[in-house]
């Protein structure tokens, strides 16, 4: 199974010791549900990320793993049980949402970057808004995660000028400077044609490489194996089966997760 | 050796094209001689037009310029073509451009609208020349609502300094606050009570239209209005509603109902959206029921049925309550317009905006509103220029309008039976104000597109 692995599998040494996972916890789970009118899409989730955790979670479609992590950040509203991110609750307290939300930050599918303002004032739009900081400092800020994603020279383009690997790069820097302590990431890679799915991962497993607090929900295996320290299989609305990648994928406990990984792993 | 094997062993140079395909007559068969239909086509329109045009010119050029009156301009006629028909007599332009353009407005004071005007080109430059003016002049655009009612009206500073202290107030109540619904709420209500002090309430009986001071009413305003002649400098002679009229009064009308109903439109648009019942109920209502009427009726209620609802012996300034229904009627088609621009958006522009932790109204105003206002300009100019058009009925309630004032012209005997001239003159000023705006539309469009793709 391992031999028949993703085709996009990025190959790099990385580096394991600063991947610590600390006993803080980041993020708090307990007995959430939620539903989308009469729909159950989230059952009885509970789930603890410690800090500094890359966490990929997979599923076939409609399984509720997006809208587990749109939970996070509240884009959707969970009806009962609890959220506890960074020690703060998440309740209807607009206050605590937009906190939250400026610590947290997302990647989507669609990169959602605003068409209308340039790379540069993507990135240091939220900084200058919600953070309050001076503009320059917040150029400077920009300037520098552009670099890390590798694409310093489009800072004046306009995202429609990008291709869409670089969107999603330029996604993740946007997210970086708001400097939040958890990034989420939604299918990043799915909309991405193949040549350019590498340079997006190659820039998650750096951002992994620094202690980032990750939720990933991907279909790339090969990143799976290679970064996260959990992998979690969602079906039907809950979490089937959780374990460490190398256990997880090797030897699957749960028939459907077996099921699942022999389509998604077979061809 | 097979048939299919060519080398080539010399290049080919460069030759020109053939002559009928380039220049001038390269031009003419591509658009209007490309085959024998479309010649015929051409002959055809070319002569309607120079049909059209020799009536037209003839009519306009070959006319009389100098005449008191619509006899002496047939007398000159008959002596210079023989006949009285097909010249115009733009004696009458010559006789009352002046009437046409200010109405009544005493002609000692013709500097005040004329300074407003120049005044509005200046405030409206940062705004619609975001680019290339200084932003220094956008305190121009702040003052601009304020100083330009006074050079209308006249009257005593205190009173648009005493309403814009309103506005500063409710902005640092609201500040204070946080943004928040409370905040605003609260802003809103200190503003009122500062008015309504400022102003007076109720509304005195015995107060006329005398100036700026005594349109709303009387109070703190009102008597620093009637003192300030002689303790406050910066009093300016009123000049009453009733004298308002010609081409200011349309601008007037015009400006201040695309002025405000742009934002009253966003602001109607995003309550529509709102998931507060309450709050889309009643936006919902207003719009639908102000579409649902026609704006003659808004302004029969305007001139007549208010006076019924208010308390009595109330005056309430006529040109005020034109302004207002202008703008409400104006701002229910800006408000679907608007939620046409905002249907265009995807979601994901609203979630990556929450995702960055901005709050709902900073969104709003960086990112949903700079792309669904983009979307939507020739719709929101097509309103604009409907609404400027649209104050010509106001003649229909008594105000002396371009269209109202050549009625009155032709109640002059010198007069008499004039029509053409006067309608042509009219569309004339009317066609240059809406071909502007939208060629203004057309400049924005272009700018903003070729900054995005």
């Amino acid at each position: 199974m391992a031999e028949s692995m993703h085709d996009t599998m990025v190959e790099r040494e990385i580096d394991r010791r600063k991947m610590q996972v600390s006993e803080e916890v980041a993020i708090q789970i307990t007995d959430m549900n939620k539903w989308f009118g009469m729909f159950h899409v989230l059952r009885d989730i509970d789930l603890t990320v410690q800090k500094g955790e890359r966490i990929v979670i997979c599923g076939p479609s409609g399984s509720g793993k997006s809208t587990l992590i749109r939970c996070i950040n509240r884009l959707e509203e969970h009806q009962t049980g609890q959220i506890v991110v960074e020690g703060t609750e998440l309740t209807s307290d607009l206050k605590n949402i937009d906190k939250i939300r400026s610590e947290v930050g997302m990647c989507f599918q669609h990169f959602n970057l605003f068409p209308h303002l340039t790379i540069l004032e993507n990135c240091t739009l939220a900084p200058i808004w919600v953070r309050k900081i001076p503009k320059r400092e917040a150029e400077e800020t920009a300037m520098h995660f552009l670099e890390k994603v590798k694409i310093p020279e489009q800072a004046e383009k306009y995202p429609g000028q990008l291709s869409g690997g670089q969107q999603q790069r330029v996604a993740i820097a946007r997210s970086l400077c708001m400097r939040p302590r958890i990034m989420l990431f939604d299918e990043p890679t799915s909309a991405l044609d193949p040549e350019m799915i590498k340079e997006v991962l190659d820039t998650m497993i750096e951002l992994a490489e620094e202690g980032m607090t990750m939720l990933c929900v991907t279909h790339e295996m090969g990143f799976a194996r290679q970064v996260a320290n959990r992998v979690i299989f969602m079906d039907d609305g809950q979490i089937v089966e959780q374990n460490e990648p190398e256990e997880f994928f090797n030897n699957p406990k749960s028939e459907r997760t077996k099921l699942f990984l022999s389509q998604i792993l077979g061809h | 050796m097979s048939d299919a094997s060519f080398v080539r062993t010399e290049m080919l140079s460069e030759q020109d094209p053939p002559p009928t395909s380039v220049g001038v007559i390269g031009w003419l068969r591509a658009n209007l001689f490309s085959n024998w239909w479309n010649a015929i086509l051409t002959v055809l329109c070319l002569a309607v037009i120079w049909y059209v045009l020799s009536g037209l010119l003839g009519w306009t050029l070959r006319s009389v310029w100098n005449a008191g009156s619509l006899n002496e301009c047939r007398e000159i006629m008959i002596a210079t073509w023989g006949s009285t028909h097909g010249h115009a007599c733009w004696g009458v332009i010559g006789d009352r451009w002046l009437q046409l353009l200010f109405g009544f407005y005493p002609p000692e004071l013709y500097y005040r609208p004329i300074l407003a005007l120049l005044l509005l080109f200046v405030a409206l430059a940062p705004v619609l020349f975001a680019d290339k003016v200084s932003p220094r002049l956008l305190y121009v655009t702040a003052a601009y609502p304020f100083l330009m009612p006074w050079l209308m009206w006249g009257g005593s500073i205190w009173m648009p300094i005493g309403v814009a202290a309103g506005f500063v107030l409710a902005y640092l109540v609201g500040r204070k606050l946080d943004g928040s619904v409370p905040g605003l709420v609260l802003g809103i209500l200190s503003a009122i009570i500062w008015w309504m002090l400022w102003l007076g309430f109720p509304i005195q009986a015995e107060v006329f239209n005398t100036g700026l001071g005594e349109i709303l009413g009387a109070g703190l305003g009102k008597s620093l209005a009637t003192i300030s002649p002689d303790i406050a400098p910066f009093w300016l002679e009123t000049v009453i509603s009733r004298n308002f009229g010609g081409f200011m009064l349309s601008v007037l009308i015009g400006v201040v109902a695309i002025g405000c109903s742009l934002p009253l439109g966003i602001l109607l648009a995003l309550g529509r959206q709102s998931n507060m019942l309450i709050v889309k109920a009643i936006c919902v209502g207003f719009i639908e029921f102000i579409r649902g009427v026609p704006l003659i009726t808004l302004l029969f209620v305007a001139s007549t049925l208010l006076n019924i609802f208010l308390p009595p012996g109330t005056n309430f300034d006529i040109i005020l309550r034109v302004m207002i229904m202008v703008t409400l009627f104006a701002a229910a088609y800006m408000a679907e317009v608007i939620r046409g621009g905002l249907a265009g958006l995807p979601t994901g522009q609203y979630e990556g905006a929450d995702s960055l932790g901005l709050n709902y109204w900073q969104a709003q105003r960086l990112i949903i509103m700079p792309q669904a206002l983009k979307i939507s300009i020739p719709g929101i100019v097509s309103t604009f220029i409907g609404i400027f058009k649209d104050t010509t009925l106001v003649s229909i309630i008594a105000l002396l309008d371009p269209l109202g004032l050549s009625n009155s012209i032709r109640a002059d005997t010198d007069w008499n039976g004039i029509y053409w001239e006067l309608f042509a003159f009219i569309a004339l000023m009317f066609f240059i104000a809406c071909f502007g705006m939208s060629r203004y539309s057309m400049y924005l469009e272009r700018k903003l597109k070729t900054e995005n793709d």
